[in-house]
């Protein structure tokens, strides 16, 4: 088996706070996972539930209390591990006294890049998050969205074998949103791996091959969008529509939103209930599959760590 | 060493496009003012009121900038993360660190340069000529960069473990407390126990001795500064300095980011 691009064993940290630091909280318990190359993976998890914890732990930005990892096989203490990683902090910020592209040539020379080398790339990486127009200008007045373009650039700038983006989707518009899926998608596409967090599940579902899910500073699952939702349908339904006063049974099951009605049904009345709509000459706008999704998923574990939160709180009075 | 390097140069163009070099136009101006002024009340003591006017001008300008600027070195892209993104490349933390210094460093000699161009230029005009013994001026503006190098380091030092406002505090206190870091080894106070001379003294050593940088007396009287004395406050300058940046790089290098 070839080596993952990301390996981490046992990653916890904790933070002090409070008066004099007394007080410790847990950010990360335990945490194990790993990323193997060509792969995308997604990590999901509500507001304070670890990502950027566990993200800034192997960019050693911060510092784990336990455990370790390992990027291409390298420890992540070395920081020749960087050569071959791209990173693009939450909410990134630059210096703002400098234009994009100079921001870009400047990181492009800890990668030991020739002059040449880095000005085709800083032009083309522009292009490719949709900045060549604003490459000039001081990033002091580029907005939110734009700086999350620099940071996009900047972390893909140097063809990293492992990609780790934190948020990548976050203050883009529906346009960025789609480029940043398909540089993602292309990325994957060369191979490389990609890890990136997100609150977004659609985002999740439609990019990664695996997904980890954590909650309260726990992995709770890992594996395919699919597997973490479970593949069984729950039933079908119909939307359909219908002139007034048709006699037709269904309509007594059936919703109403508008014009249109909504029915749902086990798979295996489907056939029956679709000859009822012929037969009062029902238009049928769709037939679905109802499937759990991955939000109700991740709900029902957000729920659940409440939940137990709240016991806790209730037991420890 | 290239890292450091391409840090370096990107501190200087930061303070070249923050407008960090605007004050040599207070300097100039000042200059041009005493030159003016001294030069109606002249009494034959011009030359000596010009050059402690702008070797104090110097220094004093060259503080500020130490001070503010070496607090917010590492400080200011630890609160705005510009810090995120470059140590997430392959760069050590101390290689950044030391790149910052060196940078403030570089604006620092360029701004110390262009000032000292300017006291001559002031010299010239009271005295229309130069003397050889005027040469002991850059002797003078030397002292003066090694003094705010090591300033610029204790200011980094700071800034590392606690927050802007603390560092500058600690950085002009030690500054203070270092002026008199001489007088404090020469105390001999009759009413003290031994344990609290001892600690005095002890106390004394640990300070940075900036005396060690004046020659500012002898400079304005156009008296020659004995060259021991030049080779002494450079070895001190760079023993201290080296140990003061390793000691910040060794708690910057274990600390966590926000
Ligand atoms: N510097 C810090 N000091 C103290 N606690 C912190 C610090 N940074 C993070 N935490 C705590 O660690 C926990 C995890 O934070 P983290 O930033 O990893 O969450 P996240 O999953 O990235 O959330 P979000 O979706 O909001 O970005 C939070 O409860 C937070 O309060
Ligand atoms: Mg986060």
């Amino acid at each position: 088996m070839s080596t993952p691009a990301i390996e981490i064993e046992h990653l916890s940290k904790v933070y002090p706070y409070g008066f004099l630091n007394l007080k410790k909280k847990r950010s990360l318990e335990d945490l194990s996972m790993r990323v193997d190359t060509g792969e995308v993976f997604g990590f999901l998890g509500p507001n304070g539930a670890g990502k950027s914890t566990t993200i800034k732990l192997l960019m050693r930005l911060i510092f784990p209390d336990g455990g370790s990892a390992r990027i291409l096989g390298k420890s992540i203490d070395d920081v020749s591990m960087h050569q071959e990683t791209g990173y693009l902090p939450e909410q990134p910020y630059f210096y703002d006294y400098l234009t994009a592209a100079e921001v870009l040539n400047y990181f492009a020379r800890f990668h030991g890049l020739t002059a040449t080398d880095r000005h085709t790339r800083v032009e083309n990486m522009l292009k490719k998050v949709g900045l060549e127009t604003a490459g000039k200008i001081q990033l002091r007045k580029y907005s939110k969205g734009m700086l999350q373009r620099v940071g996009l650039a900047q972390a893909i700038l140097h063809d990293p074998q492992v990609v780790i983006l934190d948020e990548p989707m976050s203050g883009l518009d529906p346009l960025g949103r789609r480029e940043v899926r398909d540089i993602i998608l292309e990325l994957k596409k060369e191979g490389r791996a990609v890890l990136f967090s997100t609150h977004i599940l659609s985002d999740a579902e439609m990019l990664c091959d695996r997904v980890g899910v954590i909650v309260g500073g726990k992995l709770r699952g890992v594996g395919t969008p699919g597997e973490m939702v479970g593949i069984k349908t729950q039933g079908m339904e119909i939307l359909f529509e219908v002139a007034e006063g048709k006699n037709l049974p269904l309509l007594a099951k059936a919703t109403r939103t508008g014009e249109r009605y909504r029915v749902q049904m086990p798979e295996e009345e489907l056939y029956g209930a679709v000859d009822q709509l012929r037969g009062a000459g029902a238009r049928i706008h769709s037939v679905t599959q109802i499937k759990p999704t991955l939000e109700e998923f991740f709900m029902n574990l957000v729920e659940a760590d409440r939940a137990q939160a709240n016991a806790v709180e209730v037991s420890g009075k | 060493m290239k890292n450091v390097w391409t840090v370096a140069a990107n501190t200087f163009r930061e303070a070249v496009r923050d407008r960090v070099l605007y004050n040599l136009v207070f300097f100039a101006l000042l200059m041009m003012g005493a030159a003016i002024l001294v030069g109606q009340i002249s009494i034959g003591i011009e030359e000596s009121v010009i050059v402690s006017l702008g070797l104090t001008a110097i220094s004093v300008i060259g503080l500020f900038i130490a001070v503010f600027i070496g607090v917010g070195l590492v400080s200011k892209e630890m609160d705005k993360r510009t810090l995120y993104a470059l140590l997430a490349k392959p760069v050590e933390r101390w290689e950044f660190l030391l790149g910052k210094f060196c940078g403030l460093v570089m604006t620092l000699t360029v701004n110390t340069a262009a000032m000292a161009v300017g006291l001559y230029l002031a010299l010239w005009t009271v005295k229309h000529t130069l003397e050889k013994s005027d040469a002991w001026i850059l002797v003078a503006v030397y002292l003066i960069l090694l003094k705010l190098a090591l300033i610029v380091a204790l200011a980094l030092l700071f800034s590392c473990f606690t927050t802007s406002f603390l560092a500058i505090l600690f950085t002009a206190g030690i500054y203070v407390a270092g002026l008199f870091a001489g007088d404090l080894r020469a105390i001999k106070a009759v009413d003290l126990s031994a344990g609290a001379m001892n600690l005095m003294k002890g106390v004394s050593y640990l300070l940075p001795n900036f005396e060690n940088f004046n020659v500012m007396g002898a400079v304005a009287h156009g008296r020659a500064v004995p060259e021991a004395l030049v080779a002494q406050a450079t070895l001190y300058a760079v023993v201290y300095g080296a140990v003061v940046l390793a000691a910040a790089a060794a708690i910057f290098s274990r600390r966590n980011l926000k």
